[in-house]
Parts: C-alpha cells; structure tokens; sequence
C-alpha cells in the first residue's frame, strides 16, 4: 500500500505535466506568443514586398539555417515591410554590406531570407540594419511580366512581317 | 405477434430503466458534494489510479501515434512537394481528432474495465451493502471520487497526449527525414489555433472523460453480482465507452465545425 503523501505527489507531478503540455500546446504548437526567446541577435532589414515570408520563418547563408524571423512590421512612412531577424550567437561575423533577398524553396516551397555575405571588414551587430535587400518574386508578377513580353514581340515581329512583306 | 411487440416494449421500457438509473446515479454523485475535506484524498487518490497509472501506456502510444502520423504524411505530402506542411498535418490530426478519441479509447480499456471491475467486485462481496450497514453512503465513498478522477484525469491525459503526440512528429519529421526545424514550427503555429483547434480538442476530452468514467462506474454498480456478471459488465463498459466515444466525436466535430 503507498502512502496518501506519495500519491499525492504523484498527482501533483502529473496536473504538473499535464499544464506543461498544455503550455507547449499553446506556445510552441499554435503559437499564441513567441515568449521563448533564443539568445542570438537582431537584425532589420527593410523589403518592398516580402510575399509569404512569415515569422519564424529560416534565415539562410549559403543554404545553411543561420537564424530566423522574429518579427515583421510596416514601416508607416516608407511603406516598406521591416523584416526583423533573430540570428544565432555563434554566426557573428556576417560583413555589414550584405545583401538579403527573399527567395522560395522550390516552385511551391516557403519563403526564407538568403544573405549573401559581402568583402566588407566590419560585421553585422545587434540592431544593425541590412542595406540591401532583394524583393521577393511573387509568380503572378513574373507571369504578367512573361505575357506582356510575350505580346510585345509577337507585335514587334508581326510589324517587321508587315513591312518585309 | 403480440409476444414479439410485447418483448420489444418491454427491452424498451428496460433500457430506459437503465438510463434512468444510470442518471440517477450521476445526479446523486456529482450533485451532492458531502465534504470536501474528507472527499479529497479519495479523489486524489482515484486521480493517481486512473491517471497516473495510465500515463505509461497513454505516453508510449501517442509517441508511436505520431511518428507514424508523421511518416505516412511525410511520404504522402512529398508526392505533392508540399512536405513542409508536415506540421500542421499532424498537429492539426492530433489536437482535433486523434488526441482525445484515441486517449479516451486507450482511457476506456486502462481505466475504465478497471472501476467496472472493481465496483462489481465491491458489490459481488456485498462491501457495498456493509457500507450501507455502517451508514456510509457508497455512492459518497465509492462512486463520487471514481466519477470525478476520470472527470479530472483524461482531459490531462489528453493535452500529455497530444504534446507527446508532436513530439514523436518532430522526432521523425525533423530528426530523422530532414524538414528545416524552422518551417515545421512556424508552418503549425501559423495553422494551428489556440481556441479553434487546441481548446475544441480540450472540450471534447472533457465530454468523452464524463461519458466513460460515468458508462464504466454505472455498469460496475449496475452489474449482476456474480462472476459471470461481472465479467459481462466489464466487457460492456469497455464497448459502451468505445461506441459512445466514437459517436459522440462526430457528433461533436459536426457541432464545432457547424459553429454550434
């Protein structure tokens, strides 16, 4: 026969752990806060169009997951997405001239941040800002631009025709 | 003729007999709270035997649950190139379907032939009626405590069910078949929400918990006091709870995806 203290203290251990999965739940599954903040450090960097870049989505160097977003505003001014990015402690020598550009993993994939590492001597810190950023492609964009192209030198063509002829 | 309608009248009027009592029984034991200071380490210590214990076999299973929910999604969504949405597939199966069908089933088999068993016991060897005797309501001393145990345990054994459930997920989405750690989070959390998903899945936990601790103890209470029925008893409650289980999640998943 086990004590009523042990078995209350196996229940309380058990409420305990049932509330701890009902905080992972809430947290990490269907992220209603982002309180678990990795240590690593903050960098902005300004897009005009970030397409389906999302928060926590991966931050890559040369394909290698380097850190994540953390957080992405509107600037009210410029009209810009502010994309801030949460980069791991360990990679601190990104050159400060970077460039950042949204890319797509796949045709149908998700979008994620590529820096491009530059020559530059002095490196990336807390709250720096990344200069020089690349939109991401949105495919309706591409497709217009495709058929605009596509009319115009069917027209072009269709002209010197006429005049040859 | 007659004799056939007449048979059937009466397994009706039997069986609503037996709803009637099986109410009854609720009401008395859920209605009339005696004393909370003496009622409470009983119910702790039902607590500790219809969730604690079951906690082994609710944990190894969700683990498996979702390492093989996430590899038949995995090779599935891969023919489609969509394997990044692996999170939410599971996540969504979990906390809306699989979580709390799947504990209360598993909750059924542990738990609930347990208290049917044991009550029929109880009453089998007449513990029961000489509680009576010793003017201790059984239904204060035995039946409340083991109603409100399954009513507090399977809910928590659901949410340690569905967290483990993901686990097992990450385990094999992101440690062993390669998904970026990163997109398997942020696509669930983006899909996933908090009173949509993860709470609908809670109440329904919370429905399937009254339904079989009430199914288990009332087949216990109710069986005939002898071997045989107490093995007939055992094997009712365990089939009861399942098929009570499995209609009411449609019927719940109909009404919360009705919006009530």
């Amino acid at each position: 026969m086990i004590s009523q203290r042990t078995i209350e203290s196996f229940v309380g251990l058990f409420l305990f752990g049932a509330l701890l999965a009902l905080i992972v739940l809430a947290f990490k599954v269907s992220g209603l806060t982002t309180i678990f903040k990795s240590d690593g450090y903050y960098v902005t960097a300004a897009f005009d169009d970030i397409g389906q870049l999302k928060v926590r989505s991966a931050v890559k160097i040369g394909g290698v997951t380097v850190g994540e977003v953390s957080n992405i505003k509107l600037d009210p001014t410029t009209f810009k997405a502010v994309v801030h990015m949460n980069i791991k402690s360990h990679v601190n020598d990104i050159p400060a001239d970077s460039t950042a550009s949204i890319l797509t993993a796949g045709l149908l994939g998700d979008n994620y941040i590529a820096i491009s590492p530059m020559y530059s001597n002095e490196f990336l810190k807390n709250n720096s800002e990344i200069q020089e950023t690349h939109s991401a492609m949105i495919l309706e964009k591409l497709i217009g631009q495709l058929l605009f192209k596509i009319n115009n030198s069917s027209k072009t063509t269709a002209e010197n025709e006429g005049v040859k002829s | 003729m007659m004799s056939y309608v007449q048979s059937l009248g009466r397994s009706g009027m039997q069986i609503l007999r037996d709803y009637g009592r099986a109410g009854l029984l609720l009401y008395r034991a859920i209605v009339h709270v005696p004393n909370v200071r003496k009622g409470f380490p009983l119910v702790v210590q039902q607590i500790y035997a219809e969730g604690v214990l079951s906690l082994l076999i609710i944990i190894v299973s969700s683990l498996f649950i979702g390492m093989v929910v996430a590899l038949q999604g995995y090779h599935t969504l891969a023919k489609f190139g969509a394997s990044q949405e692996l999170g939410p597939l599971v996540a969504l199966s979990v906390a809306r379907e699989l979580g709390p069908v799947v504990t209360a089933l598993l909750f059924a088999g542990r738990a609930g032939s347990a208290l049917t068993a044991e009550i029929g016991l109880m009453k089998a060897t007449e513990q029961l009626s000489s509680m009576e005797m010793m003017a201790v309501d059984p239904i204060y001393r035995v039946i409340s405590p083991r109603l409100w145990g399954g009513f507090i345990s399977l809910p928590m054994l659901t949410l340690i069910f569905n967290a483990m459930a993901i686990y097992g997920a990450y385990l094999v989405g992101v440690k062993w078949l390669g998904i970026d750690a990163g997109s398997f989070w942020s696509n669930m959390q983006s899909s996933v929400d908090f009173h949509g998903d993860i709470l609908n899945g809670i109440y329904k936990s919370i429905v399937f918990g009254i339904v079989v601790t009430w199914i288990s103890v009332y087949q216990g209470y109710d069986a005939v006091p002898t071997s045989a029925g107490i093995a007939n008893a055992t094997t009712r409650s365990v089939v009861y709870s399942s098929l009570a289980v499995l209609g009411l999640d449609f019927v719940l998943t109909a009404m919360m995806i009705g919006g009530w």
